[in-house]
C-alpha cells in the first residue's frame, strides 16, 4: 500500500521468487487438493496471494510501465531502488498539529491508557476487608460450598448445616441442617433470582429451598448414585453433577425433574458453570477433563454427546469461569499437579492461552467492571492472585489465607470477592473495586456513536 | 479552504485541485471528528456536500490544516502528489492505530498540455458525498481508539519536489499486518482519488 513498504517487500520477494514461480505453476495443477473444506498451508502460497493483493495498487501508481510479470515488476524496482530512482518521497510538515487537550472525548472508547490510569488511582487492599470465622469447613477440593445469591445474601454450607450471612446488614441464618447420615452438604447454588437455593447432599440428594419463608420445596432424588459435588442454575435447570460422573440436568418445575442426562466423565464432576447465554455447559472432572455441551443438543431420549471434550488439563477441572464480556471465552484451572489456567474459546474448542500458576488453582472469578481474572490458589502461597487479561500480568497476590483457598464467591455488585479457605476462614476482598462512578455519566451525556452519526447526515 | 473558481462542466486543473484539496480538508476534519481525536465540542457544523459537515474550531488544528491544504493545492496543480495520508497515532506510545489512505492518479496530459475536462459539478459532489457517508459510518467497524490519539499527515510526491522548508522528509508510518477497507473513489476526471483506510488488528476480533 506505500511505496516504502513496497519497496521493502519487493527486495525480499526478489531472493524468494524464482522458487515460487514454479510453485504456483504446480498449485494450478491442484496436484494438493487433498481437502475440500480443510485449507492445506502447504499448499497455499502467501506471497503469490500477498502480490495478487496489492497488485493493481502497483500498476496504478505507475501507471507508464506495465507490469507483465511479478519477478520483472520486482525487479524493476530494486533496479530502481539501486539507481535512487525511487519516484516517491514521503514528506511531513515539520510542526505538528496540537494534540487534544484532555479531557479528551469518551464516547468512542473503552481506553486502555484510561483504564491503566484509573488502575492506577485503583487502589487494591492487600488484606481482607473482614474475616469471619468458618468452623467444620470442609477441605476438600470437589465440593463447591459457597455462593453469593442476587439479593446480595451469601450461603456457606459448613459440615451438615448451610448457613446464610447478609451482606447487606451482617446478619446469620442457618438455613437448613440436614441428618447425620445424609450430610454433609456437599453444594450450595443459589438460583438467579437470589431467593431460592439448591443444596446437594453426600446422599446423592439435592434439595431446594425457598430462603424467604426458610422452606424446604422439594428434593431432587434418583438421579446420582453418588454425592453431588457441583450445581448449575440456568433458569428453571437445574444441572447437578456427581461423583458418578454424571450430569443431570433437573427441570425444578415438573414432577419427574430428570431432563437431560450428560455422560462423558468418568469420574467425579467438580466444576459446572453455564455460559451467561444459557446456551453452553462447562464441565471439569477428577478425570482432567473439560466436556463443553451445548444446550441445544440435549435431548431426552439418549445421553447428549458433548460439543468439545477438552483434554488438555493434567489434573482435576474444578475452576470454572465464563467471561462476563465476551459469550464464548472460559477459562479454566487445573488442580495441583496441573497448575495452570487455560482459556478457550468455546465455539471452537481452541484453547487461547494457558498460564502456569505454580499452584493448584481451586476457583475463578472474572471482574465485571475491568479485564482481569481472580484465582485463587493452594499450597504453598494459599494467595489470591488478580491477572490482567489477555496479557496475564499480575496485577496483585491477596495472602492472608493459611491453608488453600478453596471456593470464591462474588458479590452482586461485582466489586467484592468472599473466599472460604481450609483454614475454616472466610473473608472478603474488595478485589474489583467501585465501578467507576464517572465512567457512565460522559456516556450517558453523549449517547455515542449513534446519534452522532444521525447528526451529521 | 482553496475557493472554488470553477464554473459549470469545464474542470481546469487549478479548479481539480482545488476541488480535491477542499475534499481532504472535509475529510480530515470528518477523521477527527468521528474518531474523536479531538473533542466534540471543538466542531461546528457546516453544509458541505449536501451533508452536514463538521469543521474544527480549534485554532491550533486549523491552521494545520489551512497551510497543508496550501501546499497540497500547490502540490496537486503541479501534478506532484501521489498520495496523501492521515495517520492516528497513539499519544502515549506514538503507536500507528490508523491509516487514512487517499492516493491520487493525476492525468499527466492536463499538467503538460494544459487541457481540461468535462464532468459535471454535481457528479462529483456525488462521489465525494458517497465518501463522506462511508467515512461517517466508519466507526462502526474500525475497532475503538483506546485512549487519547494524535494525528500527522504525510504527503507522498513525486521524487523531484523541492522539500518546502516547513517540511520535512519522514518515515511512511506504517502499520505492521494491518486490515484494510476500501473506500468509494471520485473522480474529477483529472485527479482520481481513492480512499482506503488501513488499521491495526484489534486483538479481540481474532478470537
Amino acid at each position: 500500500m506505500d511505496a516504502g513498504f513496497k519497496n521493502s517487500s519487493s527486495n525480499m520477494k526478489i531472493q524468494s521468487r524464482s522458487p515460487l514461480q514454479e510453485q504456483f505453476l504446480q498449485r494450478r495443477n491442484s496436484r494438493e487438493n487433498l481437502d475440500r473444506f480443510i485449507p492445506n498451508r502447504s499448499a497455499m502460497d502467501f506471497d503469490y496471494a500477498h502480490y495478487m493483493l496489492t497488485e493493481w495498487r502497483k500498476g496504478k501508481e505507475n501507471p507508464a510501465v506495465a507490469v507483465s510479470s511479478p519477478s520483472r515488476e520486482a525487479y524493476r524496482k530494486q533496479l530502481a531502488e539501486t539507481f535512487n530512482m525511487n519516484r516517491t518521497r514521503i514528506l511531513a510538515f515539520k510542526n505538528k498539529p496540537p494534540t487534544p487537550v484532555e479531557p479528551i472525548p469518551r464516547e468512542f472508547t473503552n481506553s486502555l491508557p484510561h483504564d491503566k490510569l484509573a488502575k492506577q488511582r485503583r487502589h487494591i487492599p492487600q488484606t481482607s476487608e473482614r474475616t469471619l470465622d468458618a468452623p467444620e469447613l470442609i477441605d476438600d477440593y470437589y465440593l463447591n460450598l459457597l455462593d453469593w445469591g442476587s439479593c446480595n445474601v451469601l450461603a456457606i454450607a459448613l459440615a451438615n448445616t448451610v448457613y446464610l450471612w447478609d451482606a447487606s446488614d451482617g446478619s446469620t441464618s442457618e438455613l437448613v441442617t440436614v441428618d447425620e447420615e445424609n450430610g454433609p452438604v456437599t453444594s450450595v447454588s443459589w438460583a438467579a433470582d437470589g431467593r431460592h437455593i439448591a443444596v446437594g447432599l453426600n446422599n446423592s440428594e439435592v434439595q431446594l429451598w425457598d430462603s424467604a419463608s426458610n422452606r424446604q420445596l422439594r428434593t431432587l432424588k434418583g438421579g446420582h448414585r453418588l454425592r453431588v459435588g457441583s450445581l448449575a442454575w440456568n433458569n428453571h435447570i437445574l444441572t447437578t453433577g456427581g461423583m458418578d460422573g454424571r450430569i443431570i440436568n433437573n427441570d425444578v418445575r415438573v414432577r419427574s425433574h430428570i431432563v437431560e442426562t450428560y455422560r462423558g466423565h468418568e469420574q467425579e464432576v467438580c466444576g459446572l458453570k453455564w455460559s451467561a447465554s444459557g446456551q453452553q455447559l462447562a464441565s471439569g472432572g477428577n478425570d482432567n477433563v473439560l466436556h463443553i455441551w451445548d444446550r441445544a443438543m440435549a435431548s431426552s431420549n439418549s445421553p447428549t454427546q458433548w460439543l468439545h471434550r477438552l483434554e488438555e488439563h493434567t489434573s482435576a477441572v474444578k475452576a470454572l469461569a465464563w467471561c462476563p464480556f465476551q459469550g464464548n471465552l472460559l477459562a479454566s484451572g487445573g488442580g495441583g499437579s496441573d497448575r495452570t489456567i487455560k482459556f478457550w474459546n468455546t465455539h471452537t474448542g481452541a484453547c487461547l492461552n494457558s498460564v502456569d500458576t505454580g499452584s493448584q488453582v481451586c476457583s475463578l472469578v472474572w471482574n465485571k467492571n475491568e479485564r482481569e481474572l481472580l484465582s485463587s490458589h493452594g499450597f504453598t502461597q494459599n494467595q489470591l492472585t488478580l491477572w490482567k487479561y489477555p496479557s496475564m500480568v499480575k496485577v496483585a497476590e491477596l495472602t492472608g489465607h493459611t491453608s488453600r483457598v478453596l471456593y470464591m464467591a462474588q458479590s452482586p455488585d461485582g466489586c467484592t470477592v468472599a473466599s472460604a479457605a481450609a483454614d475454616e476462614t472466610l473473608r472478603f476482598w474488595n478485589v474489583f473495586g467501585v465501578p467507576e462512578v464517572s465512567k457512565p455519566a460522559p456516556k450517558a451525556a453523549n449517547p455515542e456513536p449513534f446519534t452522532n452519526l444521525s447528526r451529521i447526515r | 479552504m482553496a475557493s472554488r473558481t470553477v464554473a459549470k462542466d469545464i474542470i481546469t486543473l487549478r479548479g481539480s485541485a482545488a476541488i480535491v484539496s477542499e475534499f481532504f480538508g472535509y475529510a480530515a476534519n470528518s477523521i477527527l471528528y468521528n474518531r474523536g481525536v479531538y473533542p466534540e465540542e471543538s466542531f461546528v457544523k457546516v453544509k458541505k456536500y449536501g451533508l452536514p459537515m463538521l469543521l474544527t474550531q480549534d485554532e491550533g488544528v486549523k491552521s494545520f490544516l489551512a497551510n497543508l491544504n496550501a501546499q497540497l493545492s500547490e502540490w496537486l496543480e503541479a501534478g506532484k502528489l501521489q498520495r496523501v495520508v492521515l495517520v492516528i497515532m497513539s499519544k502515549a506510545t506514538n503507536e500507528v492505530l490508523e491509516r487514512w489512505n487517499f492516493s491520487i492518479e493525476t492525468d499527466g496530459e492536463v499538467v503538460e498540455k494544459g487541457a481540461s475536462r468535462e464532468k459535471s459539478d454535481k457528479e462529483i459532489m456525488r462521489e465525494i458525498q458517497a465518501i463522506m457517508r462511508q467515512i461517517a459510518s466508519s466507526i462502526t467497524y474500525l475497532p475503538c481508539l483506546d485512549g487519547s490519539c494524535v494525528f500527522d499527515v504525510l504527503a507522498y510526491t513525486d521524487k523531484d519536489v523541492a522539500v518546502p522548508f516547513t517540511w520535512i522528509e519522514s518515515d511512511p508510518k506504517l502499520i505492521a499486518n494491518p486490515q484494510m477497507v476500501k473506500l468509494h473513489s471520485f473522480d474529477t476526471k483529472i485527479h482520481k482519488v481513492d480512499t482506503l483506510v488501513s488499521y491495526k488488528n484489534d486483538e479481540w476480533d481474532e478470537q
